[in-house]
């Protein structure tokens, strides 16, 4: 009997999935000792629409637009690595011209899905300007998706072989403003997060992931840069022309909270860098590779990853020579890094499991797919 | 276009450690893969990442072929930080067959392997949590196996929880 008495102090605290700070509808239950985290588990699959399924019913252009939403805040990052897994098979490969307005495509997209994550982190810390701030650039951003292909999230912006539309007459002029603007008002984000005091002991220590750890759980992503691993999949093997470009790989040293706030950060100033050179010398000719209007890549399979603004995105496709998709394994990042949660949580303040879950940058669009 | 022989040291190194272990090391549009026997597949983890620099396991997943006598491929995507090089290992099952967990070579197989019963009803031997990760746990189909239609998977369980007649 004593022993239950003494065993009553452990409480159990469910959180999600309906939570504001679980970024969607994860559920996440909660092992306490007092304000300390015990252990965590996280329950998944309240998004769950069976994707992968879906791939194996529809023919390879009509899946296209499905992977857009998984990750929804980044669809053109999704887009990207599922055209290029099926050029893979084809044996084809996109017009350079194709290629460049698909990195500036995909740089805008990243900048707007760190922007997304860090209005969003903030206001879990409990600073709400920046979600404003970062809301109002994200905006220039998805003016110039909705100009170029008519939609403003879910873009299906990119085809198999290429792309489908040409730019718009100012496309070029309209990304450089939005450099111009952004390269200032990041600054201005900064002067409000990064030397504040309040924001600094919220961060700082939280949360901790090494480089050791990351390899062990398959963290990918800002956290793996974070931890003082310089590896980027636009360097380490690039695709669609990265090689062209110069920019650099933030890292961090400690792997902790405010650490992956600093490399998102810095981040998007490179990915504005890349929009830069890649706006200034867009090649001239067609746009789309020379594909049939009905692709039957021959039986085969390939791997053919990205690095999404959250980590390695990964498709693992297979084909029996037929219109439709045999197997589309999508390899989402969001759902390996969260795996880590109960490592990071360990040991934690109930306080700070919130910026880790923030830290984190899930979709749960992508972890249930 | 079909698979050409993949040669290196690295295969050298394999065949001399695991012999007729692994059956096939091939290449497919510039990309390396190696075929094994079911129970080799867990000593291959462990020597590719104590030996070769292969430390971070990329993904696990299975594709399901009905009609052949194994009929589910267990395929593991593995990659070298240190060599930057990505390489395929792949197993082929028959329906029943338990592969062994690499939980204890690469934690992140946890729920990679989780996602994979789920998917389609694999267990893996030693895996300290097997439960379905995505789906409700008394769904009762594994949806990604081909003789499941993507419609009507569980209709019991829609009309139960759901109240609804059917989810299509």
């Amino acid at each position: 009997m004593a022993d239950t008495f003494l065993d009553s102090t452990e409480l159990v605290l469910n959180m999600g999935p309906q939570h504001p700070s679980t970024h969607g509808v994860l559920r996440v239950i909660l092992k306490l000792d007092g304000e300390r985290v015990l252990s965590t588990e996280c329950v998944i699959g309240y998004l769950h629409r069976g994707v992968e399924k879906i791939g194996e019913n529809r023919t390879w252009q009509m899946f296209a637009p499905y992977v857009d939403r998984m990750d929804y805040v980044a669809a053109v990052s999704n887009g990207l690595g599922y055209c290029l897994a099926v050029e893979k098979l084809l044996g084809v490969e996109a017009p350079p011209r194709a290629q460049a307005v698909r990195v500036i495509l995909t740089e805008l997209n990243r900048i707007a899905s760190h922007l997304l994550w860090l209005g969003t982190h903030a206001l879990d810390i409990g600073a709400i300007t920046p979600l404003f701030y970062c809301m109002r650039e994200r905006e220039l951003i998805l003016n110039i998706y909705e100009k170029y292909c008519g939609a403003r999230l879910t873009t299906h912006a990119f085809r198999i072989g290429g792309l489908q539309y040409e730019t718009y007459e100012g496309f070029e002029k309209e990304c450089l403003e939005f450099c111009d603007i952004f390269e200032k008002k990041i600054d201005e984000y900064e002067e409000l997060l990064t030397g504040n005091r309040i924001w600094q002991q919220r961060l700082k220590g939280v949360g901790i992931l090494t480089a050791e750890d990351c390899k062990e759980y398959g963290v990918t992503g800002p956290m793996l840069r974070a931890a003082g691993v310089k590896w980027d999949l636009r360097k380490a093997q690039p695709y669609s022309g990265y090689e062209k470009y110069d920019f650099e790989i933030p890292t961090g040293q400690n792997g902790d909270t405010y650490d992956r706030y600093i490399v998102r950060m810095q981040e998007m100033r490179q990915s504005a860098r890349i929009v830069r050179q890649a706006v200034s010398d867009i090649p001239a000719g067609p746009i789309m590779a020379k594909v049939g209007k009905v692709i039957k890549p021959p039986a085969g399979e390939a791997y053919v990853s990205i690095e999404a603004p959250k980590g390695e995105l990964g498709y693992y496709i297979v084909s029996d020579g037929s219109t439709q998709p045999y197997r589309v394994r999508i390899r989402p990042p969001s759902f390996v890094n969260l795996q880590a949660l109960d490592k990071m949580c360990r040991g934690a303040l109930v306080a700070d499991v919130v910026a880790i879950i923030g830290t984190t940058d899930i979709v749960l669009g992508e972890v249930d797919r | 276009m079909a698979a050409t022989p993949w040669e290196s040291e690295l295969t050298q190194a394999l065949k001399e450690e695991f012999g007729d272990q692994i059956l096939e090391f091939s290449s497919y549009v510039g990309q390396n893969f190696l075929v094994a026997k079911p129970e080799a597949a867990i000593p291959i983890l462990e020597s590719l990442k104590e030996k070769h620099d292969f430390d971070y396991l990329v993904d696990i997943t299975a594709v399901h072929w009905p009609e052949r006598p194994e009929p589910f491929d267990i395929v593991y995507v593995i990659y070298s930080f240190a060599r930057n090089e990505r390489i395929r290992m792949k197993i082929r099952i028959p329906e029943g067959y338990k592969p062994r967990t690499a939980v204890p070579v690469h934690l992140t197989a946890n729920w990679l392997e989780r996602e994979v019963y789920d998917m389609f009803g694999i267990e893996f031997e030693g895996h300290p949590d097997m439960r379905r990760i995505l789906l409700p746990e008394e769904w009762e189909t594994f949806p990604l196996r081909k003789e499941n239609s993507i419609l009507k998977m569980d209709q019991r369980w829609v009309q139960e929880n759901l109240g609804i007649e059917s989810g299509q």
